[in-house]
């Protein structure tokens, strides 16, 4: 495009003139840089691109994933590689769903004084203080679906000021809902029930033997549930 | 960046068929008509875009031209940058790739009695698992059997998968359900429990099931905690393997990686490899864009194939039918098919259905290209792309309001970033090049020809021999991620760590010379190299 705007931004502290229409992590690379930190899947998805920035003049600081953000002109910003956030072990099957079990592994949790300074740096836009709250109270299924799009990227780790581990407690109280809350899926258990009993192997067996024009017809003529 | 005026009108074209197309079912082509769209327009029928191998064990097999250049590719490594005398780490099993298989794998080894280690290229994560959004196929429900879902997976793949392997899809995958709900993943229920199934392109019975629209991202990421949750496995980021190594006699005993950071290399013994490193789709085949993860670089084929391991499908790549085609900053972006999934028609810029929405992938993708081009019937992006309308505001006509936001939160996010309401305006799509459909030849259990080398994920070929249904990777990497696991702790315990050399690197070379491949790429190439190459003037400083 001969007539693109163009934009300067500051990266890696040194400024750089890019084209309007790009993301942060495009115009990144356009400025000459091969990335291999902070930057993942380029679709919104991984959360490996956090990144910090202020515009010029102003001294608020703005959260974003570099691969789903455009440029604008007199971005200063900067990749977050990892934050070092708390990460222990623990064996899920052993825990409970409630409080009791998050405020056992992640006991800093109460520290939570609710400045809801997470929730302004989620570029996901999701409640992060109040599935926190919801941690705290034990609402495991609350705490489960507030934090559902959580991607993880450790923005709100890095800004909360009581040093709490959002998106680990989130993916331990989400691991705790399936297990424990959500109840078992009927069909799995009856359906293992047969497979441990050898059932479809022969089906599939005559299948697999079966003449390749034939199991075409058997294709083309299937039976398909409507939609 | 909404959509230009004369977009609008095209999209004022498919409200005023919207209301009438809602009980409409186009119809599914005919098997031979299928056949004859997928070799006029399917992007691997273009026979120049395809070339045979010089080299390796699949000489004179067609691969495409941007495959065959990495396959064929120079080593990095030499015997001179590297101290095979100073070894980094010992292990049982080596698992190459931080996706779903590698996790799989990892989980499986380290529960069947071996020592573990997991090394990834970027962060543990980083894969196109954690992009898969529609699903996860398997045949739990009682209208279902796993023999329905066989016959469902051969047909998607034109009858060319690999029997056997199919059958252990089929057959693990009510066990592999099972097996994530037990680790806490969260799947759309109903209140009972029942698991919430739709339909994809392709299945003949509704066995997608899903959670939200972040399906492998759930997957993903509970995977990953649990490997995190027992430390006794091992995990090595930002190291990629840009080498195997062997002990001289076609056994693989090693590798080699390379530390993204402090770019040293480090050699890792260990009784068995398994390779899960995932596709191909950043080597941008024909100038598609592509929906993969920014570390989708064949390396696995290309390590594979150098110690001897099998390719096959190398011809087939999945385009996936509908990639974002506007607005330009999401080009080639995963629009789940669950969109379609749930009810949502493709339309043309007169705002006329063209095509059935929920054929199988390739089928599907040769309609839209077709209509864009044989038919003109596209919608022309400021860009200089095409594209044509997947009609997203159906559903909540189809399913009531909210149920768009419920079920595809990450589609609805994608987009609003960009000032475009999906809830309801069309999206504009185009395919984008999705999955590798072929790899390295594997058994039921990830063995490979090479003894020590396992193999598991979209890196390995037959599962879907030349097109892939939707929510069959996710099950792939699963159940051949803890087959490959399995089996190579029992291999594991039954060997001792083996001599390491670079033999076979040195072996490649007299070959590449032998045919006259001097210089080419270096391989495997780890990144796609975006970076722009020519100086920019420094700008003034903003701050």
């Amino acid at each position: 495009m001969p007539n693109e705007d163009f934009v300067t931004i500051q990266v890696m502290e040194r400024s750089a003139r890019v084209p309007a229409s790009l993301t942060i992590v495009k115009a990144l690379e356009y400025a000459g840089y091969k990335l291999t930190r902070g930057v993942g899947c380029r679709a919104g998805f991984c959360g490996a691109c956090g990144t910090v920035f202020r515009l010029k003049g102003d001294p608020k600081l703005n959260y974003a994933l570099a691969c789903q953000t455009v440029v604008q002109d007199g971005m200063y910003l900067a990749q977050i590689p990892f934050f070092p956030g708390q990460k222990p072990a623990y064996d899920v099957t052993k825990l409970t769903a409630d409080a009791q079990s998050i405020l056992g592994i992640y006991e800093e949790t109460i520290k939570c004084f609710g400045c809801n300074t997470c929730t302004k740096s989620c570029p996901q836009e999701l409640e992060v203080m109040d599935y926190v709250s919801a941690a705290l109270r034990g609402d495991i299924a609350a705490l489960a679906d507030l934090s559902f799009d959580c991607i993880m990227c450790g923005l709100c780790v890095a800004r909360c000021p009581a040093e709490l581990v959002p998106p680990h407690i989130a993916l331990l109280g989400r691991r705790l809902y399936g297990r424990e809350v959500q109840p078992k899926a009927p069909d799995l258990q009856a359906r293992i029930a047969e497979l441990d009993a050898g059932k479809y192997q022969d089906e599939i067996a005559e299948l697999k033997a079966m003449p390749a024009e034939e199991l075409k017809q058997k294709y083309i003529t299937r039976d398909i549930e409507p939609v | 960046m909404s959509y230009t005026a004369a977009m609008r009108e095209s999209i004022a074209k498919v409200e005023a068929t919207r209301e009438a197309r809602l009980p409409e079912t186009y119809p599914s082509l005919e098997h031979d008509e299928a056949q004859e769209v997928l070799r006029r327009f399917h992007p691997d029928y273009i026979e120049e875009r395809m070339r045979e191998l010089r080299i390796g064990r699949n000489k004179g097999s067609r691969a495409p031209v941007e495959l065959a250049e990495v396959l064929e590719g120079a080593p990095a490594l030499t015997r001179d940058l590297v101290d095979l005398e100073r070894v980094d780490l010992e292990t049982d099993v080596l698992v190459v790739g931080g996706g779903g298989a590698g996790a799989s794998a990892a989980l499986l080894a380290q529960e069947n009695g071996a020592q573990v280690a997991l090394v990834t290229k970027l962060r543990f994560g980083d894969a196109n698992t954690m992009m898969a959004q529609g699903g996860i196929q398997a045949a739990d429900k009682p209208s279902d059997s796993p023999a329905i879902h066989y016959l469902d997976v051969m047909g998607g793949g034109h009858f060319t998968n690999v029997p056997e392997l199919v059958e252990v899809l089929v057959m693990d995958a009510t066990y592999v359900i099972r097996w994530l709900e037990e680790l806490g993943c969260m799947f759309n229920k109903r209140p009972d429990g029942v698991m919430e199934t739709i339909h994809g392109g392709g299945t003949s019975r509704k066995r997608m099931h899903y959670a939200r629209d972040y399906s492998g991202a759930e997957i993903m990421r509970t995977l990953r905690d649990e490997v995190r949750c027992r430390p006794e496995i091992q995990v090595l980021q930002f190291s990629p393997v840009v080498e195997l190594l062997t002990d001289g006699e076609g056994r693989v005993t090693g590798a080699v990686l390379r530390s993204f950071e402090s770019n040293e290399y480090l050699v890792v013994r260990a009784k068995a490899v398994i390779l899960a490193t995932g596709g191909s789709g950043q080597l941008q085949y024909q100038g598609f864009p592509c929906t993969n993860h920014y570390g989708a670089t064949a390396d696995g084929l290309v390590l594979g194939y150098r110690v001897g391991a099998e390719l096959s499908f190398l011809d087939t790549m999945q385009y996936h039918p509908t990639g974002a085609a506007y607005p330009e900053q999401i080009v080639g972006q995963l629009v789940t098919e669950k969109v379609r999934g749930l009810g949502a028609q493709l339309c043309n810029v007169d705002g006329v259905q063209f095509t059935y929405p929920l054929e199988p992938r390739d089928i599907e993708a040769a309609a839209v290209i077709r209509e864009c081009t044989e038919r003109g019937k596209g919608i022309p992006t400021p860009a200089g792309g095409v594209g044509v309308w997947l009609d997203s505001p159906l559903i909540e006509l189809k399913h009531g309001e909210g149920t768009i936001a419920r079920e595809l939160p990450a589609m609805v996010r994608q987009f609003a970033r960009f000032g475009i309401d999906i809830t309801r305006e069309p999206m504009l799509i185009y395919p984008t090049l999705h999955f590798q459909n072929g790899g390295l030849s594997i058994g039921v259990n990830g063995e490979t020809a090479v003894q020590g080398l396992y193999v598991a994920g979209e890196v390995a070929g037959g599962v879907h021999g030349r097109n892939r249904l939707m929510g069959n990777s996710l099950l792939e990497i699963t159940v051949f991620g803890r087959r490959a696991g399995r089996a190579a702790a029992a291999y594991a315990a039954g060997v001792e760590l083996g001599a390491i050399s670079l033999e076979h690197v040195e072996a490649w070379t007299a070959e590449r010379a032998e045919a006259g491949l001097d210089g080419g790429l270096v391989a495997p190439i780890l990144l796609p190299d975006y970076t722009r190459h020519d100086r920019l003037p420094l700008a003034t400083p903003v701050v």
